[in-house]
């Protein structure tokens, strides 16, 4: 490979050709400050506008200061980053993009994430030169079932716009008005509910400052919990255990399910039960609705819609309801993990302990903002009673447990409450690109062959690519499966579904890039994405650990249908755990 | 074909249609018809003269009679002494400023004297709707030539040779920027017009396209055979509706002709133009914010490289050159580089198309050679300071320039030098300035447009000309402080430093050119709270004169705040504190005894 | 419309439309150009001068000579109307009186083509704007 020769203050370093200047400084161990600039390698998503200036670098032979973000090493370049005219100029574009900040920064919700406030420290700033009554751009505020939008925060770094149209196709932001006044925003002045927005939230997950952020439901909860009329019950979802402990300083990848249970419970949460348990019921339905379809496929039935898409993803309901209104019956009509256990839990389990479904609540902590919508759609309420009243974020999780003056990592570890809290590998992996087909799979096998299947782990269908195809031998029949995560993926493959690029029997998709693992919940990554890896792997690393890795074996699910639900695809289930989808315009 | 005796030309640019050039038009068609002239002489509708100060015009031939500020009423009167008598209309005559003697020929007149005219070269000579008179002019023949006769690469060779540098600003060597395009490989290319003129006061490309749409079109046709590209656009402006009107006719008259279209003249190469509206955003003027506009993306630059030579529009190799560029290219190859090289100077080779404008007696389009000196421009094209007052500055570049003073005068004018005495070359817009005005004002006055004609994408274009805007707005106020002036300073040093594109790298040149010439202005403002010129409001002071003063109570009478008091038929006096600076008291006196002092008192 | 095919496509036109031109080509520079001035006030036309300036035209087309054709006012001499005044570039212009559409056509021959001076000279005694 061709390689480039330059100095970085003083530095002599060999960079291949293509490098930017920052990072070939990043190489040399000189870290340029950015605050635009951001580049998830692994997961291939880069955003460089070029915008901010932060990260200018003075250039020999170079009239102006050089962006370090968008400029190509070129041979024999002698780059400073730390030169007199470098530090003033960064310095002063900082203080001028703070004097257009506000500056409530003690109750911001961002305080002490905040990427701007960070760079603030760094640079010491102390104070901003400006003029009395300086002007301040201005837009009005914004609040969706997920995401507040409070544009005054906005650093036009352009992250979430273009997340939102590169990596997700969803194109719900962009940059209006001009100059002082321009922000990211939706067109012809929209809220965000009434635009194309899936409320994936990954527009939140990468923004620097304060401006996105989700709507935060912690409080309305505290109320719940120390209301004596009501049974609080909890559920957790699988990506959350493998990420919550960030939120307490340590390695990323850690997994902390004991943990977590016992703070949950050491705030007073009545029960805290599993996701994963729904999760495993989910492979039940779905399962078996694949089987089905399946089965009268190979049957020679025509009307069966193949490939069968998975529906556990909110925001890749919202995302399919919006541009795919002709495939609304092609995806599998199976709730997501997070409505079936709250179905279950008001029925089933509000039946065992004999109380009415008023008065218990039923709270999810997810790793995803778009559920924060999902429980509040009308499919999923009964009489006006939602099934899952508050979906909260890791992120709301950890502040709830700092406010409660939790010692996290002091915990002792303990397990989940019966019967909702019983789960398998299959469960796990849910929180993972390809985890919901792998157990999927798993357990189809089984039940499509009658055999027992050779083995658990399907490397082949694991992996952080966009887009992964993988076939699958059911014991003689090649069962085809795709699977994309970011829904600009899922619009390639259902593109290419359309025009017969793909033949496929069975697609796994997830909006968030990783997966349930990425979820805009998910302490913030800022920028790193070695952390989406780690907890990728801890996923699967707690698949192995559990004894049943089926979600057919799970007894309690076994259990469950020999209680109250009969069989898979029964009209119970039906009744309570599939759902429909309708067009969105 | 009976010939005609006279020509009777008439301008026909946005500026004089304004002033019913149309009616001047049609009545003299009307009256040489009543008269049965009309076989005799022949109206035509140019474009553009250029001497726009005293439009509309109607030019006589073949006697080259000037008449200046023509009515549609005055067709009667030129058609009954001149045509019919041979005498001529004296009192539309054009009269020297200085000599205050009438010049009837306008070949005389100061303002054309020292003027050459390439890019204008048929603007208020031919019908621009007429493709024939263009072809009669030479026109297509340059573009004939290189097909018939020149390979792309000796073409582009010859522009490189004869140092034509790009006119929209940036004065990047034309035949450069066209060989990367020519040596990017790429199944289709594409050739871009610059028609979104956007500095204030400057109409040159909106002239030649009014004027002379074939050149560009001439011009854009050789371009694409050299980079190799078939299609062709021209991004204009929606508020240039004449402009996009001529080139619309021209472009139907070109395909007509074949010489747009499929195999143009025999040859193998097609190549055809469409349009594209601009909504005026003045930032669509840098090439890749032109660009993204053409896309259907929000009008904003990109980090360069990569430069449209590499990917352009639709990721495409693609060439972007200015109106005016364009308009000097057919010349080019017609009369040869050498030709062009003897035009200019060292390195700014051939002409530049100026917008004079501000306090000059001449306002108008110029076309000047290269090397001319400011003071020619404005002493003599220009006609020098209006009303006799005294030249203070003049601001080259539009907002992106600097203000000159007195001492860079005698600069001889090229890329180069404006940029080393602190301003640039812009596109070619000229504002003069005398005694009266305030150079901080001027200065808030650019950065109010640039202010307005942010993207916003970049952090300090977007907040920083907007603070630098209400610091100067500060100090004329009257609020400014010491360390306002080095914050002053240093945004804008750090805003060129750091800013994206061409618009914030040049936005605070207003600011730190009359900082850096008019240091004493900004220090009386700061200091004094006073505003030399006494442009400022809210720094004004009116000052009755006891001697002056007759007592009329004509003063006290209008002042709408109460502040002026005295007794009738002895002297009075203004309130300071009371007084809200509207100046109705002065507009009042009749015995001229209520004055703004010049220092503060 | 036919289409130009070729460079001489392009110069046939521009030979057909470029007379059209010529007056303007011509009066961008007159001092180039012998200038005929023809006297078109009341007293000429109504001594023939409309009929003597057209024949000046109309010659100077037939020959393709480099001459510009232009009225002027009364020059003061209407008792020799029509009165022409010429001027070839770099001389002093000469006046003749009584022209007539035959005249006319001896002046181009032979004053403007050869130089040699014809009868009905008027001595100079103004100057023409």
């Amino acid at each position: 490979m061709e390689t480039i020769k330059l100095t970085i203050d003083n530095k002599r370093v060999i960079v291949t050709k293509g490098t930017t200047v920052h990072q070939a400084a990043k190489q040399a161990g000189i870290h340029i400050p950015t605050l635009c600039y951001m580049n998830l390698e692994l997961l291939n998503i880069e955003n460089k506008p070029g915008g901010c200036r932060i990260c200018v670098v003075e250039q020999e032979g170079r009239r102006n200061l050089a962006p370090s973000c968008s400029t190509v090493c070129t041979e024999g370049m002698v780059i400073k980053t730390n030169s007199p005219r470098v530090l003033n100029a960064r310095k002063t574009v900082l203080e001028l993009i703070l004097s257009d900040h506000p500056k409530d920064c003690l109750i911001c919700p961002k305080a002490g994430r905040c990427e701007l406030q960070t760079l603030a420290f760094q640079l010491g700033i102390r104070r901003i030169h400006s003029v009395e009554n300086a002007e301040m751009s201005t837009y009005r505020k914004d609040q969706s079932p997920s995401i507040i939008r409070d544009m005054d925060k906005c650093v036009m770094c352009r992250r979430c716009e273009m997340i939102c149209n590169k990596v997700q196709t969803v194109g719900a932001l962009s940059a209006v008005n001009r100059g002082f006044m321009s922000v990211v925003a939706p067109a012809f002045e929209q809220d965000l509910k009434h635009s194309p927005c899936t409320f994936c939230g990954q527009c939140v997950a990468i923004c620097p400052t304060g401006a996105l952020t989700e709507v935060d439901q912690v409080q309305r909860l505290i109320r719940a919990l120390t209301d004596k009329t009501k049974t609080v019950v909890v559920q957790t979802a699988p990506a959350v255990r493998v990420a919550l402990g960030e939120e307490f300083d340590m390695p990323p990848g850690s997994i902390v399910t004991g943990k977590m249970v016992a703070a949950l419970r050491e705030m007073d949460f009545k029960y805290v039960f599993d996701t994963d348990f729904a999760a495993d019921l989910t492979i039940m339905e779905e399962g078996s609705e694949l089987l089905d379809r399946l089965t009268r496929y190979v049957a020679g039935d025509k009307s069966v819609k193949l490939p069968i898409l998975t529906s556990c993803c909110p925001a890749w309901v919202n995302f399919f309801e919006y541009n795919y209104p002709d495939m609304l019956d092609v995806p599998s009509t199976a709730r997501s993990p997070q409505q079936m256990f709250g179905s279950i839990a008001k029925t089933y389990l509000a039946d065992k302990l004999g109380i009415k479904r008023e008065d218990m609540v039923v709270v999810s902590v997810m790793p995803c903002l778009a559920k924060k919508y999902e429980c509040q759609r009308d499919e999923f309420k009964v009489n006006g009673n939602p099934d899952v009243d508050y979906a909260i974020s890791t992120r709301e999780l950890a502040h709830l447990m700092r406010e409660a003056n939790i010692n996290f990592a002091a915990l002792p570890d303990e397990e989940f409450d019966h019967p909702l809290g019983e789960s398998t590998g299959a469960g796990v992996i849910f929180g993972a690109t390809g985890g919901v087909i792998e157990a999927a799979v798993r357990t189809a096998y089984e039940l499509f062959t009658g055999n027992k299947c050779p083995r658990i782990d399907f490397e082949e269908l694991r992996g952080l690519e966009g887009i992964r195809t993988a076939t699958v031998d059911f014991n003689g029949t090649p069962i085809h499966i795709g699977i994309a995560h970011k829904l600009g993926n899922a619009r390639k493959l259902l593109d290419g579904i359309r025009s017969g690029l793909y033949n496929l029997h069975a697609i796994e998709i997830m909006a968030c890039p990783g997966g349930c693992i990425g979820g805009a919940g998910q302490p913030l990554h800022q920028g790193d994405s070695s952390i989406i890896k780690e907890r990728f792997d801890a996923i699967y690393r707690e698949d192995a650990q559990k004894t049943i890795r089926k979600s057919h074996e799970n007894p309690y699910i076994i259990k469950l249908y020999e209680e109250f639900l009969g069989k898979p695809l029964s009209e119970k289930s039906h009744h309570l755990l599939h759902t429909h989808y309708f067009e969105k315009k | 074909m009976s010939r005609y005796k006279m020509h009777l030309l008439v301008c026909g640019g946005t500026g004089c249609r304004s002033s019913e050039s149309d009616l001047i038009v049609e009545n003299l068609k009307k009256v040489l018809q009543e008269k049965g002239l009309d076989g005799d002489a022949q109206v035509v509708q140019t474009g553009c003269f250029g001497f726009c100060e005293q439009g509309p015009i109607v030019k006589v031939l073949p006697d080259n009679t000037f008449y200046t500020s023509v009515k549609p009423s005055d067709a009667e009167g030129i058609i009954a002494e001149h045509v019919l008598k041979g005498r001529k209309v004296e009192r539309l005559l054009y009269k020297d400023p200085k000599q205050q003697t009438v010049v009837s020929d306008s070949k005389h007149m100061e303002f054309y004297q020292k003027q050459i005219r390439i890019a204008l070269r048929n603007c208020g000579f031919i019908d621009p709707e007429n493709i024939d008179e263009y072809i009669a002019r030479d026109g297509y023949a340059a573009l004939a030539k290189v097909l018939e006769e020149m390979t792309p690469e000796a073409a582009i060779d010859l522009l490189k040779k004869s140092g034509l540098r790009g006119r929209g600003g940036g004065g990047f060597p034309t035949g450069l920027k066209w060989e990367l395009a020519h040596k990017n490989k790429a199944g289709q290319k594409y050739v871009v017009c610059n028609a979104d003129e956007g500095d204030p006061g400057a109409f040159m490309d909106r002239s030649i396209l009014e004027g002379d749409p074939h050149s560009v079109i001439e011009a854009m046709a050789i371009c694409g055979y050299c980079i190799g590209a078939t299609k062709g656009m021209v991004y204009i402006r929606a508020e240039y509706p004449l402009a996009i009107q001529r080139l619309k006719i021209a472009l139907n008259q070109a395909r007509d002709y074949g010489l747009l279209g499929n195999s143009i003249l025999g040859s193998k190469h097609s190549f055809d133009i469409e349009l594209r509206y601009g909504a005026g955003a003045f930032v669509c003027g840098e090439e890749t914010a032109l660009i993204h506009s053409m896309e259907g993306q929000r009008g904003e630059p990109t980090v360069k490289p990569p430069f449209p030579a590499e990917s352009g529009y639709l990721g495409k190799p693609t060439n972007v050159n200015n109106v005016e560029t364009f308009a000097n290219i057919p010349a080019i190859y017609l009369r040869g580089a050498e030709w062009f090289l003897s035009i200019g100077t060292a390195k700014s080779k051939g002409t530049k198309v100026f917008a004079l404008a501000g306090k000059i007696n001449n306002v108008g389009l110029i076309e000047v050679p290269m090397g001319i000196t400011l003071r020619e421009v404005i002493y003599e094209i220009g006609g020098g300071i209006k009303d006799g007052k005294k030249f203070k500055a003049v601001q080259t570049g539009g907002p992106s320039g600097g203000c000159l003073t007195e001492k860079d005068l005698d600069t001889p004018i090229d890329f180069d030098n404006l940029l080393a005495v602190g301003s640039m070359m812009g596109s070619g817009g000229m504002i003069v300035m005398d005694e009266n005005d305030c150079m901080v004002s001027v200065a808030k006055f650019y950065l109010d447009f640039t202010v307005e004609e942010s993207c916003g994408k970049c952090a300090p274009c977007r907040v920083g000309n907007k603070r630098l805007y209400e610091l100067l707005n500060k100090i004329t106020n009257g609020k400014g402080t010491e360390e306002d002036l080095e914050q002053l300073r240093n945004m804008s040093v750090v805003i060129k430093d750091t800013a994206l594109c061409g618009l914030g790298q040049t936005s605070p040149n207003p600011v730190l050119s009359t900082m850096e010439n008019f240091a004493d202005e900004y220090a009386a403002h700061i200091h004094d709270q006073h505003c030399p010129s006494g442009q400022c409001k809210a720094l004004r002071q009116y000052f009755i004169l006891s001697e002056k003063c007759v007592g009329c109570t004509a003063c006290s009478k209008v002042c709408p705040s109460e502040a002026i008091s005295g007794e009738k038929r002895q002297a009075h006096l203004i309130d300071q504190i009371k007084c809200i600076r509207c100046g109705a008291c002065m507009e009042k006196c009749k015995f001229s005894a209520i004055i703004i002092p010049s220092t503060k008192i | 419309m036919n289409k130009i095919k070729s460079l001489s496509d392009l110069r046939k036109i521009k030979q057909d439309v470029e007379n059209r031109l010529d007056l303007r080509e011509k009066s961008d520079n007159p001092e180039r150009h012998v200038q005929i001035k023809v006297a078109m006030a009341t007293c000429g036309i109504a001594s023939g001068a409309r009929e003597v300036m057209n024949a000046f035209i109309e010659k100077i087309a037939q020959d393709k000579l480099d001459a510009i054709v232009t009225q002027t006012g009364c020059m003061g001499y209407c008792h020799a109307e029509p009165t022409v005044e010429i001027r070839k570039p770099g001389e002093e212009p000469i006046v003749y009186g009584h022209v007539d559409v035959e005249k006319a056509v001896a002046i181009v021959d032979k004053y403007i083509k050869q130089g040699e001076l014809l009868e009905g000279i008027i001595p100079v005694n103004y100057q023409t704007v």
